[in-house]
């Protein structure tokens, strides 16, 4: 007989999935009897959901253990990452509801994906075996690869949905086949018994170092490292743009909580094995990404760049390891997703169908027109490239000192002097919103309360973690602390109030 | 496993499988395809993998190969002339079916996989082990598949199906 108490079922910290992954099938069904052209009911249906999933989410701070037969980890990593994702998501629905509707896009199809995609997130942030993981990170894809590809009558979305769709299940295939070797190498999945079993002479095992190059390879290219990163520029330019800033912050954010869990957390003791490449795989995603940002002209492809080079310096912190430089990462990733978000709707919010608005050029007197837009999108900038006291600046202190602190001088004076370098693409468009006079003429519609609020909130997270970064940064620290340790949750513990 | 049963289904698989290759007609080649997969499934019931087995039947002689049987109908393939595929593919393709052979043999020689049983239980590879093993430890993955594959299903029910300026231009067009 099947004796259940074995299962260890331990519900009241997975239901921000549960949540997630019934308003994806009710959205579904509901829609059926809806018309594309009246998807918003079906947008804030999606929004409620992941409301009602943030506020679940808060419940698993403070918690520490793994359950579900070590499938599971609950603890304030999981919960830091899901509300970090649950966020992004909540703007990119925020960005969508008009969006869907001036472009005609399926909304059954578009929000019930939007969610799929969001609980294959969740998924990886609290995965703690490789094979939850893995169907985290290909729920997340397949939705995504089909939303990139959703705008049908845009060649280019076409194309970037194929091409993501391609690189995408080649780079699935490594990560694949490196979960594979690891399993071979060490006899189990689990990332708390990997960790165990990660002493003496298995360090050396050429199975497990092949296995654990090829998972680097998998992550990197769904964080965008260069030399992973050649899909990016295409794919972020074709996607519908809500979808593009999606990728840009729930993509990069889920692939860092897989990579820091995996890499950072439970394969520390064989850091010896990967710092070098991680080091020169950083220095490279950091230069590269800056470097082509300077020459491009749509602003779609530069900030596609631009997401490049932050996945770089995160990676620096990334290299360095330890606990301090686990707290800046995450951090850094909540800061980012408001800012790159923000970014991201302002693009939303002055292009027009037909592709017009999404060159740089088209921003050029932009003061002059919507002064309170190209504010937003200055401060956004400002704070990607890093000026005090916005949070990208607060973010990349700390991530960069706690790379000097383990001796890593070398890759962040790289850092800062791409850091330098970034100043002339971020500033090109602040330039030309406020000192160039042209630019073309943004349609006049009707007004959108949503894109503006979601252009709001980002502002609020973008200035109001940067000023005040204190408590969000110990618990971010908190919660890269709480994965380190995981003990097995009881059912009659974790269900108590 | 009886030597005589081995060696009788081996043959049959191998032969079956030159066939899928070798055949210029491509329902024959997914005939003798279905042929190797039936050889295979016996062997691994054989080897007391019986879940194994019969899933190899239902879901690749039966569901997969419906499928690929609707592909050639809907292409409307004939008969290939002539060979295909340029010399690079011919000699890197060689190439690579080598290093796999060499690979397998190399392993195959190993004094470890030598060993004729792994101390598992009686009801090991049976359904009743397996649904076990699925609905409790993995339990977490089980279901994350399922909304894997209906996700995917949506995405590919979204992405196929018309779009909404394209109602008329297609209707026509379609078989």
């Amino acid at each position: 007989m099947i004796n259940f108490s074995q299962i260890n079922l331990v519900w009241l910290p997975v239901l921000p999935l549960v949540v997630i992954a019934t308003a994806a099938m009710v959205v579904l069904l509901v829609g059926v009897r809806v018309d594309d052209e009246e998807s918003d009911g079906l947008g804030w249906l999606a929004l409620a959901s992941i409301v009602i999933a943030l506020v679940l989410a808060l419940g698993i701070f403070g918690q520490s253990g793994i359950a579900f037969a070590g499938a599971i980890a609950i603890d304030s990593f999981s919960a830091f990452f899901e509300l970090s994702i649950l966020i992004a998501a909540a703007l990119t629905v925020l960005m969508s509801l008009d969006y869907a509707d001036e472009h005609r896009l399926p909304g059954a199809e578009y929000y019930s994906l939007l969610l799929f995609s969001v609980l294959g997130m969740m998924l990886m942030a609290t995965a703690s075996d490789l094979i939850v993981i893995f169907i985290g990170l290909e729920t997340m894809s397949l939705a995504v690869y089909v939303l990139a590809g959703l705008l049908r009558r845009d060649p280019r979305s076409s194309e970037a949905a194929i091409k993501y769709f391609l690189l995408g299940a080649f780079s699935t295939g490594f990560l694949l086949y490196g979960i594979a070797l690891i399993y071979g190498a060490t006899g189990t999945i689990k990332l708390v018994a990997i960790h165990a079993a990660l002493t003496g002479p298995l360090l050396s095992n050429p199975l497990l170092l092949l296995g654990l190059g090829l998972m680097l390879i998998g992550f990197g290219f769904k964080v965008a490292a260069v030399p992973f990163h050649m899909w990016t520029p295409d794919v972020y330019e074709g996607a519908p743009t809500p979808i593009t800033a999606f990728m840009a912050v729930g993509v990069k954010i889920a692939a860092f909580a897989g990579f820091l869990r995996v890499f950072m957390v439970q394969l520390g003791p064989a850091s010896a094995a990967w710092t070098d490449v991680m080091w020169a795989i950083s220095a490279l995603t950091m230069t590269v990404g800056n470097m082509l940002a300077i020459v491009q002209s749509n602003i779609k492809r530069m900030l596609a760049y631009s997401a490049i080079a932050h996945a770089g310096y995160i990676l620096v912190a990334l290299t360095a390891g330890g606990p301090q430089a686990g707290g800046a990462i995450l951090y850094y990733l909540l800061g980012y997703a408001f800012t790159n978000l923000g970014a991201f709707a302002v693009v939303v919010a002055l292009e027009r169908r037909g592709a017009a608005g999404d060159q740089i050029a088209d921003y050029r007197g932009l003061a002059t027109r919507q002064p309170l837009m190209a504010a937003a999108m200055a401060i956004f900038l400002l704070s990607l490239l890093g000026i005090p006291p916005l949070v990208g600046f607060v973010g990349k202190f700390y991530l960069f000192n706690a790379a000097v602190h383990r001796g890593f001088v070398g890759l962040v004076v790289i850092g800062v002097l791409n850091s330098a370098a970034s100043a002339y693409y971020y500033l090109s468009v602040v330039v030309a919103m406020y000192m160039q006079e042209g630019g073309f003429l943004e349609e006049t519609r009707r007004s959108r309360p949503a894109l503006v609020a979601a252009i709001a909130i980002a502002l609020i997270g973008t200035v109001l973690i940067g000023i005040y970064p204190e408590p969000y940064f110990t618990a971010a620290g908190n919660a890269y602390q709480s994965a380190m340790s995981p003990e097995e949750v009881h059912a009659a513990t974790a269900m108590a109030p | 496993m009886a030597l005589w049963l081995f060696v009788f289904l081996a043959v049959i698989s191998l032969v079956s499988a030159l066939g899928v290759i070798v055949q210029r007609n491509p329902v024959h080649c997914l005939l003798a395809l279905v042929l190797t997969i039936l050889a295979l499934a016996v062997l691994f019931i054989a080897l007391d993998a019986t879940v194994v087995g019969f899933l190899q039947i239902i879901v690749y002689a039966g569901a997969i190969m419906v499928l690929f049987l609707f592909v050639i109908w809907l292409l409307n393939l004939q008969a290939e002339t002539g060979p295909t595929g340029s010399l690079a593919l011919k000699f890197f393709g060689t190439i690579a079916s080598a290093a796999l052979v060499a690979e397998l043999w190399s392993f195959l020689l190993r004094p470890h996989l030598k060993v004729k049983y792994v101390g598992e239980s009686a009801s090991y590879g049976t359904l009743g082990a397996l649904s076990q093993k699925l609905f409790t430890d993995y339990l977490i993955a089980f279901e994350a598949t399922s909304i894997l594959l209906l996700a995917a299903i949506v995405g590919a029910v979204a992405l196929a199906r018309r779009a909404p300026g394209q109602r008329d231009s297609r209707q026509g067009s379609l078989p």
